[in-house]
C-alpha cells in the first residue's frame, strides 16, 4: 500500500496495428499514472513495434499496470524494469544564442562546458547553436542548467531508448509462442 | 470456452465465389454458426440489412426495440448457452446506444460480437452524418475492437473476433464495418482463426503450482472453497463438483457463480458477499486455506481488503493473469482454465472429510435462519415481500428456471433465495450492476434455451429502463414470464438512504404507470396481485401459462435486505440487522 514511488521502465513489444498506443494509455489513464516518457519504435523482429514507457509509481502498481498491457491481445510481451536492470539513452537537443556568446565573448567557456558534459555541436548558423547531448536524464539536465548563463532557446529531449540487462530474444520468444500453440492445435484436434 | 477447440473436420458452409462485403458478413455468421442475432437497422447498416433478407432461413434476426436490448439479449442468450452472442447496429448513435451492454460484457466475460456500421471510409474524422467514433468509444469497454474498410478484410477480421470473443476469459470485440467495404465485391473464402501469435487464451498451470496446492489442501484443517462465474465459463461443473466430494470441503459462491453447483448440495454453504449468507462471510476469516476457483475477489465479495482473509493462504485458480494478485496475494497462483486445473489437482487432492468445520457453517445459518430467513419467508398477513415470492418461485420450479435480475433488492433476494439447480441458470448483471438489464437479457435467453422456463425479476425501477422490449416479446411471442416486484421506490438506494444518509429520501420514490395496462398493450397476458392469498396461484398461473406472462407483485414499501457487509466493513462484520 505505502510502498515508495520509483520510476520504472516498461518495455513493451506489439503487432503494429492503429490504436495501440491509445489502448496502451488508457491503461495508465484510468489509473491516474502519469507516463513520464513513452517511445515507439520498430524492433529487430520485422512487423514488431517496441514501446519504451516509463512511469514513477510504486512497484505494486506498475507490475498490474504491466500485466493490463500483456492482457491487449496485440501485445505480445510486457516487462517490468527497475533503473539498475536498464541500459538506457536520452537524446536532448538544446539550442543556444548564437549573438549573446558573441557579444558577451564567452565561446571558448561555452566549448569548455560541452566538453565537461560530453556534448557536442549539431550544427551552428549566425544566430543559434544547437548542441545534443546523449545520456541520462540527469546529465541532460545538469547541461541545461549549466548552459542557461548562455540563453537557452529552446530544449527538447526524446523519450528513453533502452535495454534490458538480461539476454532475452524476441525472435526465439515468438518461435517458442508459435510452437506452443501448434502443438495445443495438435491436441484439441486429436491428433 | 475450452470446450470450443478448432475443429478438424472444418467444413465450409459458403462455397468461395465473389460477394458483396454486406453478404460476406452473413457468410461469416452463418460460418461460425450463428443462427440467432439481435439488431437494429439504420443507414449505415443496410447493406447488410439488405443481405440478411435474402437469408432469412439460415439466420433469425431479432428485431429489438433499442440497441440496449440488442447487446443486452445477446449477452442474456450467451451466459446461458456459452455461444458467443451477437448483436448489429447503425452507426452513431445505434453504436453508442451497444456501449453500456459491452461495457456489462466486459466486466463479467461474455462473449460478444458486436457489430457496427460506419460511414463510407472517404469520410471518416469528417463529422459526417451519424459518424461516431465507435472503436474509440469502446476501446476500454471491449476485449478487442477493429475497424474494417476494406471488403476483402471482412472475412479475417470476423474470424479474428469470433475466436478471441470466445477463447481463454470470453469477452465483447466490436467490428466496426464502413458502408463502402459492405458495398464492395470480394472473393469470399473463410478459414477460422485457430491463434494469434501476440494472445496466448490458455495458459497451462505448472505440476509445481498444483502439488504445492494441493498439499495445502491436504493438510489444511478449515479448507474453503470460493466459487465464481469461471467455472461455468469454463463449463468445469462436473469436474469441480466431483473435484469438490473427494475433498469434502465446504463450497461458497459469488453473485456470479451461482448455479456453477448446486445449492441443495450438502457441501455448499451459501452465497458470498455484500449481502450473502452470514456464514460464508464469516468463516472466510477464519479458514485457514481458501481455494478460489474461477472468481476475481471483487470488493462486493471481500469487503474491505485489508482485513479479508489475513489468515489464509490463498490458492487462486484464474485464467487471466491480471487478476492474479490484484486483489488479494495467493500463497499459491495457478494460472489456468478452471477445468484444466481441476483436472490436474484431482489426483493429488485426498480423500476427507470436514464434518466439525461444516457444523461451524451450520451453526452460522442457525443464526442466520433465527434472525433474518425466519422472518422474511413468514409470509405477513396483508402485504407480500420479495423473499416470499422468491422462495416460492423457487420451489415451484425446483430451483431449474433459468432465472434471469435486474439490479437491486430485488436481485440480491434472487440471490439469497433462489436455490439454483439448473445448470447455468442464473443470469444477471455482476460486475456492471446495469439496470434494465434483466428484460432483454431474458428474451435472449430465451431464444438460446427455447425448452427452458425463462422467468424475468425485475424491480419497478430497472423495469422503466428497457420496458420497451415488450415489443420484442409481443412481435417474437417470446415465452418469458416477468416478475415485478413493485415497490414503488429505487428500493436499493432507499435502502442505503436509510442505513447511511439518515433516512433522507432523495429521489427515490417513484410514481409508477399502470404496468397492467402497459403490459397488455403489448398483447402480454398480465396480472396485478397485492394480497399473500393470491400469491401462490397467481405464480401456479404464470408458470402454467404457454406463452409471455406478465405478473405484477406489489411488495412492502420499505424492506431492507439483510444480512449486510457495509461499504468499507470487513466481512466479519457483517450485519444481520
Ligand atoms: C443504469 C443504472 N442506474 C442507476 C443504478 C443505481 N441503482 C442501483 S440499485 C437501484 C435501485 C433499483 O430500483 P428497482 O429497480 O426498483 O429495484 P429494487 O431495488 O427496488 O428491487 C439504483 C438506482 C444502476 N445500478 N444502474
Amino acid at each position: 500500500m505505502n510502498q515508495p514511488k520509483k520510476l520504472f521502465t516498461i518495455i513493451a513489444f506489439t503487432e503494429n496495428r492503429i490504436g495501440l498506443l491509445n489502448r496502451i494509455t488508457i491503461i495508465f489513464t484510468r489509473r491516474h499514472i502519469n507516463i513520464e516518457s513513452l517511445t515507439t519504435s520498430e524492433c529487430e523482429v520485422e512487423g514488431v513495434h517496441r514501446f519504451t514507457i516509463t512511469t514513477r509509481t510504486t512497484e505494486e502498481r506498475a507490475v498490474k499496470v504491466v500485466k493490463q498491457i500483456e492482457k491487449l491481445v496485440e501485445v505480445i510481451k510486457a516487462s517490468l524494469h527497475a533503473e539498475d536492470e536498464t541500459i538506457y539513452q536520452e537524446l536532448a537537443l538544446y539550442k543556444i544564442d548564437a549573438l549573446k556568446i558573441a557579444a558577451d565573448g564567452t565561446f571558448t567557456a561555452f566549448l569548455n562546458t560541452l566538453k565537461k558534459y560530453n556534448a557536442g555541436i549539431q550544427s551552428a548558423e549566425k544566430e543559434y547553436i544547437i548542441v545534443q547531448k546523449l545520456g541520462r536524464r540527469v546529465e541532460i539536465f545538469m547541461l541545461l542548467d549549466a548552459l542557461k548563463e548562455y540563453h537557452v532557446l529552446e530544449f527538447a529531449k526524446s523519450g528513453r531508448v533502452a535495454m534490458t540487462r538480461s539476454a532475452n530474444d524476441l525472435d526465439q520468444y515468438l518461435r517458442e509462442m508459435e510452437a506452443t500453440r501448434a502443438a495445443e492445435e495438435i491436441e484439441a484436434i486429436g491428433v | 470456452m475450452s470446450t470450443q477447440a478448432p475443429q478438424t473436420a472444418y467444413k465450409m458452409k459458403t462455397p468461395p465465389r465473389t460477394m458483396t462485403g454486406a453478404e460476406a458478413v452473413v457468410a461469416c455468421l452463418l460460418e461460425e454458426g450463428v443462427d440467432t442475432i439481435f439488431g437494429y437497422p439504420g443507414g449505415a447498416i443496410m447493406p447488410v440489412y439488405d443481405a440478411f433478407y435474402d437469408y432469412q432461413d439460415h439466420l433469425k434476426h431479432i428485431l429489438v426495440r433499442h440497441e440496449q436490448g440488442a447487446v443486452h439479449a445477446a449477452q442474456g442468450y450467451a451466459r446461458v448457452s456459452n455461444r458467443v452472442g451477437v448483436c448489429i447496429a447503425t452507426s452513431g448513435p445505434g453504436a453508442t446506444n451497444l456501449i453500456t451492454g459491452i461495457a456489462d460484457a466486459q466486466i463479467d466475460s461474455t462473449p460478444l460480437v458486436c457489430i457496427t456500421g460506419q460511414v463510407g471510409s472517404h469520410l471518416l474524422g469528417t463529422d459526417a452524418f451519424q459518424e461516431t467514433d465507435v472503436i474509440g468509444i469502446s476501446m476500454p469497454v471491449t476485449k478487442w475492437n477493429y475497424q474494417i474498410t476494406k471488403a476483402e478484410d471482412i472475412p479475417a477480421a470476423f474470424a479474428k473476433a469470433f475466436y478471441i470473443a470466445r477463447s481463454g476469459r470470453p469477452g465483447p470485440v466490436l467490428l466496426d464495418i464502413t458502408k463502402d467495404a459492405q458495398f464492395n465485391k470480394l472473393d469470399f473464402k473463410y478459414e477460422p482463426c485457430t491463434g494469434i501469435r501476440s494472445y496466448a487464451p490458455y495458459p497451462k498451470s505448472r505440476p509445481d503450482d498444483i502439488i504445492a496446492a494441493a498439499s495445502l489442501l491436504n493438510s489444511a484443517k478449515k479448507p474453503y472453497i470460493l466459487v465464481g462465474h469461471g467455472v461455468l465459463i469454463s463449463e468445469a461443473q462436473e469436474e469441480f463438483r466431483a473435484f469438490v466430494e473427494k475433498t469434502g470441503i465446504p463450497v461458497a459462491s459469488t453473485l456470479m457463480g451461482l448455479s456453477a453447483f448446486p445449492c441443495d448440495h450438502p457441501l455448499y454453504v451459501g452465497y458470498l458477499g455484500m449481502h450473502g449468507n452470514y456464514g460464508p462471510n464469516v468463516k472466510t476469516n477464519q479458514a485457514d486455506v481458501i481455494l478460489a476457483v474461477g472468481m476475481r475477489f471483487d470488493d462486493r465479495v471481500t469487503g474491505n481488503l485489508a482485513s479479508y482473509a489475513k489468515q489464509a493462504k490463498v490458492i487462486h485458480i484464474e485464467i487471466d493473469p491480471s487478476e492474479i494478485g490484484k486483489n488479494v496475494k495467493p500463497e499459491v497462483a495457478i494460472n489456468a482454465d478452471a477445468k484444466e486445473a481441476l483436472l490436474a489437482l484431482m489426483p493429488h487432492v485426498h480423500e476427507r472429510t470436514h464434518t466439525a468445520w461444516i457444523q461451524e457453517f451450520k451453526d452460522c445459518d442457525a443464526i442466520e435462519h433465527e434472525k433474518v430467513i425466519k422472518r422474511e419467508f413468514t409470509l405477513p398477513e396483508n402485504s407480500i415481500k420479495m423473499a416470499n415470492v422468491v422462495e416460492r418461485i423457487s420451489r415451484k420450479t425446483s430451483g431449474e428456471a433459468i432465472v434471469v435480475t435486474d439490479v437491486g433488492q430485488h436481485q440480491m433476494v434472487v440471490s439469497r433465495y433462489y436455490a439454483f439447480r439448473g445448470h447455468e441458470n442464473n443470469v444477471t448483471s455482476g460486475g456492471l450492476g446495469t439496470m434494465g438489464f434483466a428484460l432483454p437479457a431474458a428474451i435472449g435467453a430465451k431464444f438460446a434455451r427455447p425448452n427452458d422456463e425463462v422467468i424475468a425479476v425485475i424491480g419497478d425501477g430497472g423495469f422503466q429502463m428497457t420496458l420497451q422490449e415488450l415489443g420484442t416479446i409481443f412481435q417474437e411471442e417470446t415465452g418469458v414470464k416477468i416478475v415485478l416486484l413493485n415497490n414503488n421506490f429505487l428500493g436499493m438506494v432507499r435502502q442505503w438512504q436509510q442505513l447511511f444518509f439518515d433516512r433522507r429520501y432523495s429521489f427515490v420514490e417513484m410514481k409508477n404507470p399502470n404496468f397492467i395496462k402497459i403490459a397488455e398493450g403489448f398483447g402480454i397476458t398480465a396480472r396485478k396481485i397485492e394480497h399473500p392469498s393470491e400469491l401462490d396461484a397467481a405464480l401456479d398461473e404464470m408458470l402454467a401459462h404457454k406463452g409471455p406472462y406478465f405478473l405484477e407483485v406489489v411488495v412492502e414499501r420499505e424492506e431492507n435486505v439483510f444480512p449486510m457487509v457495509p461499504t468499507g466493513a470487513s466481512v466479519a462484520d457483517i450485519r444481520l440487522e
